[in-house]
C-alpha cells in the first residue's frame, strides 16, 4: 500500500464543561474525541462511520484545524499540522479541504456561484493568476458536471444535488490532495446521493485524491470505502479493509451496528439475526470505565469495567486479523452458520 | 457513471426550476421585485420620496419665507383650505408666519435628524454588534455590559440632560445626543443576526480555505447579518423623527431659528382652543411621516424574511 500521507496519533478533543458566570471553574469535559489514532494512505478513501454523537463530525473538524486539538498529533506527510497557526496553517489548509453535510448552508447565499468557487482563489492569490480565475472557475464547473454558464447565478437557484457539486468545486479548487468528507450526501435523496457519491469516485481518479469519508449510511461507506473505521463515543473500536469489517467484523459494537443494516432482499431477512442493543449511548461527559461499549455489551465481563481495550489486531486467523478494540474480538457465530 | 453526470447538467438547462432563461436575481434584487408588488411599500415609499423633496427643496411648494411673520396675519386668520398650495391654505401661526410654509420647511430638521441618527446608530451600534456577536467570550461580556448600562439610560431622559450641556443646540447636537443613545437596540440586533450567521456552514467553510478575519466579516457575515439591521433602522427612523419632535417640543431640542414640527406643536399647543389648525397641520405631518417609515420598515421585513415567502 501507499506511503501514509496523513497519520493521526492519539488525538483528543475535550471540550471543557465550566461553572460560573465571571470566574469559570473547570468541572468536567465532554469528550468528543478521546484517544483515536489511524492513517490515511494517499489515493484511498477511509470510511468513518458511527452512530449519531460519537465524535466523526468533531474528529473532522480536528483534522481540518477548525478546531483545536486537546492533545495528540496530526501528521500530514510527517509534519505535524495540529499545532500550526498564521501562514503555515494557511499553507497547509490548501491540501486539506473539506466538503460540508449540509448544501443549503454551506454556500453563502449572497454571493454567486463565481464568486463561492473563486473564493479560493482570492484568498491563496498563488494558485490562479488573477486574469485566469475565470476560466479556472469555468473548468471547475465543468470538472464537476454543471454548466459553467452558470458562474452568475446564486445558490437559491440550484437543487440539493447541484449545490454539493458546487460545494465539491470550491473544495476542488486548490488542488488538495487530501478532502474530508463530512456526511457529504446524507442530505440529499436516494437517487441524486449515486450520482454524488459517483462524482466523487470519478474526481478521486481524475485528481488522484484522498478522502477520509464520514457517513453513517453504511451500505453508501462499504461503495465508496478502501477501508473502513468504526468509531463509538469518542474511540476508534475497529478499524480495517471494507471486506474485514463488513464481513468479518470482531467487535460486538461493529457486529450490531451491521445487524441494524436493512435488508432489501425479504428472504435474506428470514436468516438474520438482528442484535438488538440495550439502552442509549453513554454521555461523552461521562463515559464509563474500561472499555467504552461494554454497558450496552452482551459479551462484557468483569475485565471490561477495568481494562480499557486497545486498537490491535487479536490472534484470530484469515481477514478476522485486523484492528479491534475489545478484549473478545471474535467473528459473529450466527452470521457464519447462515452464511 | 459519465453519462450520469452529463444527465444532471442538462437538468437545469431544460429548465426544471426556471421554465425561461431569466437573468439570475440575488436574494437583494428578488426582494426589490417583491417589493415593488405590494401596495404598503408603494404608498410609504411615495410618501417618503415626496417627503425627501420637500426636505431638500422646500421651495418648490411655497415662494413664502416661514420667517416672515405679519402680524396682519394672526393666527385667528382661519385658514382658506381652497387656497391649494397658497401661503394662507393651513392659516397663520401666532406670529403671523405661514402654517403652511413652515410646515414644509420643518421637514428638513425631521428628515436630518431621522436619516442621520439612524445611520449613526447603525454604523456605531453594528459595528459594536459585529464585534460582539463574532468574537464572543470576554469580548462578547464587555461590549454587551456596555451595550447594557446605555440601555438602562432613558432615551428621552438621557436625551434632555446632554442636550442641556450645550449653549446652543444645532441639527448636530440632537443628532448626537439621540445617535449616543440609541445606538444600543442595533447592536443587540446586529448581534443576535451575527451570532445566528457565524454558525452556518459557509462561514466554517471560508474558515477551512484559510479565509482572514475581515474577509469572513465582511464578505460572508455582514451581508447575511444586515437584513434585521435594515428593518429595525427603517422602522426606528420613524422613532426618531417623533423623539425628535418631542425634544423640540419641550424645548430641549432644536431652537427657534431652525424650523421643527415639535417647535410648531409647542407654540400651538397653548392656543389649541382658539386656532387647532396651528397644532393639526404640524402634527398631522409628523404622523404620516412616522407612519411612513414604519409601513416601510413592515414591508421590507416581509420582504427581506426569506421564511414569510
Amino acid at each position: 500500500m501507499a506511503e501514509p500521507i496523513l497519520e493521526v496519533r492519539n488525538l483528543v478533543k475535550h471540550y471543557p464543561l465550566t461553572q460560573g458566570v465571571l470566574f469559570k471553574k473547570q468541572i468536567g469535559a465532554v469528550k468528543a474525541v478521546d484517544g483515536i489514532s489511524f492513517e490515511l494512505h494517499k489515493g484511498e478513501t477511509l470510511g468513518i462511520v458511527g452512530e449519531s454523537g460519537c465524535g466523526k463530525s468533531t474528529l473532522a473538524k480536528v483534522l481540518m484545524n477548525l478546531e483545536r486539538a486537546t492533545a495528540g498529533e496530526v501528521l500530514f506527510k510527517g509534519e505535524d499540522i495540529s499545532k500550526l497557526s498564521g501562514a503555515a496553517l494557511k499553507a497547509v489548509r490548501r491540501n486539506i479541504q473539506m466538503v460540508f453535510q449540509d448544501p443549503y448552508t454551506s454556500l453563502n447565499p449572497r454571493m454567486t456561484v463565481g464568486d463561492i468557487i473563486g473564493e479560493p482563489f482570492e484568498i491563496h492569490p498563488e494558485v490562479a493568476p488573477k486574469g485566469d480565475r475565470r476560466k479556472a472557475v469555468q473548468d471547475l464547473l465543468d470538472v464537476v458536471g454543471l454548466n459553467p454558464e452558470y458562474i452568475n447565478r446564486y445558490p437559491h437557484q440550484f437543487s440539493g444535488g447541484q449545490r454539493q457539486r458546487i460545494g465539491i468545486a470550491r473544495g476542488l479548487a486548490l488542488k488538495p490532495e487530501i478532502i474530508i468528507c463530512d456526511e457529504p450526501v446524507s442530505a440529499l435523496d436516494v437517487s441524486v446521493q449515486a450520482q454524488v457519491i459517483n462524482l466523487l469516485e470519478q474526481l478521486q481518479g481524475e485528481f488522484d485524491l484522498s478522502y477520509m469519508f464520514i457517513a453513517h449510511d453504511l451500505s453508501i461507506v462499504r461503495h465508496i470505502s478502501d477501508r473502513v473505521g468504526v468509531m463509538y463515543l469518542g474511540k476508534m473500536v475497529e478499524i480495517g479493509s471494507d471486506e474485514q469489517i463488513y464481513e468479518h467484523a470482531t467487535h460486538p459494537y461493529t457486529q450490531a451496528l451491521l445487524s441494524a443494516v436493512p435488508v432489501p432482499d425479504p428472504t435474506g431477512r428470514e436468516g438474520r439475526e438482528r442484535i438488538i442493543l440495550s439502552g442509549d449511548i453513554p454521555s461523552p461527559a461521562n463515559p464509563p470505565s474500561g472499555c467504552r461499549f461494554r454497558t450496552r455489551c452482551w459479551k462484557a465481563e468483569e475485565r471490561c469495567s477495568t481494562e480499557l481495550p486497545l486498537l490491535a489486531v487479536p490472534s484470530l486467523e484469515g481477514p478476522a486479523a485486523h484492528e479491534s478494540a475489545c478484549h473478545f474480538a471474535a467473528e459473529r457465530e450466527v452470521e457464519q452458520s447462515a452464511a | 457513471m459519465p453519462d450520469l453526470i452529463e444527465k444532471t447538467a442538462d437538468v437545469p438547462a431544460q429548465g426544471a426550476t426556471e421554465p425561461k432563461p431569466e437573468k439570475p436575481r440575488s436574494l437583494g434584487s428578488d426582494a426589490w421585485h417583491d417589493l415593488r408588488r405590494r401596495p404598503i411599500f408603494v404608498i410609504s415609499a411615495l410618501l417618503i420620496l415626496l417627503l425627501i423633496v420637500i426636505a431638500v427643496a422646500p421651495s418648490l411648494f411655497t415662494s413664502v419665507d416661514p420667517r416672515a411673520g405679519d402680524l396682519r396675519n394672526h393666527f385667528l386668520t382661519k385658514p382658506n383650505y381652497g387656497h391649494f398650495f397658497q401661503p394662507d391654505w393651513f392659516g397663520y401661526d401666532g406670529q403671523g408666519r405661514s402654517i403652511y410654509a413652515r410646515v414644509l420647511y420643518g421637514a428638513r430638521a425631521s428628515v436630518v435628524v431621522g436619516i442621520c441618527v439612524t445611520l449613526g446608530t447603525t454604523i456605531l451600534g453594528g459595528i459594536i454588534g459585529m464585534f460582539a456577536g463574532y468574537f464572543g467570550g470576554w469580548a462578547d461580556a464587555v461590549l454587551s455590559r456596555i451595550t447594557d448600562v446605555f440601555f438602562g439610560i432613558p432615551l428621552l431622559l438621557g436625551a434632555l440632560v446632554i442636550l442641556n450641556a450645550f449653549s446652543t443646540r444645532t441639527v448636530w447636537s440632537v443628532v448626537f445626543a439621540m445617535t449616543a443613545l440609541g445606538w444600543t437596540q442595533m447592536a443587540r440586533v446586529m448581534r443576535g443576526a451575527v451570532i445566528t450567521v457565524k454558525q452556518q456552514d459557509y462561514v466554517t467553510a471560508a474558515k477551512a480555505l484559510g479565509a482572514g478575519t475581515g474577509r469572513i466579516m465582511l464578505k460572508h457575515i455582514l451581508p447575511n447579518a444586515l437584513a434585521p439591521v435594515i428593518v429595525v433602522a427603517t422602522i426606528a427612523l420613524g422613532g426618531y423623527i417623533a423623539l425628535e419632535a418631542t425634544l423640540s417640543f419641550l424645548g430641549i431640542g432644536l431652537q427657534d431659528p431652525t424650523i421643527s414640527w415639535g417647535i410648531d406643536i409647542n407654540s400651538a399647543q397653548k392656543v389649541i382652543r382658539e386656532a387647532p389648525f396651528a397644532l393639526f397641520f404640524p402634527a398631522g405631518m409628523l404622523s404620516i411621516t412616522v407612519l411612513a417609515f414604519i409601513m416601510l420598515g413592515d414591508a421590507v421585513r416581509d420582504a427581506l424574511d426569506p421564511k414569510l415567502r
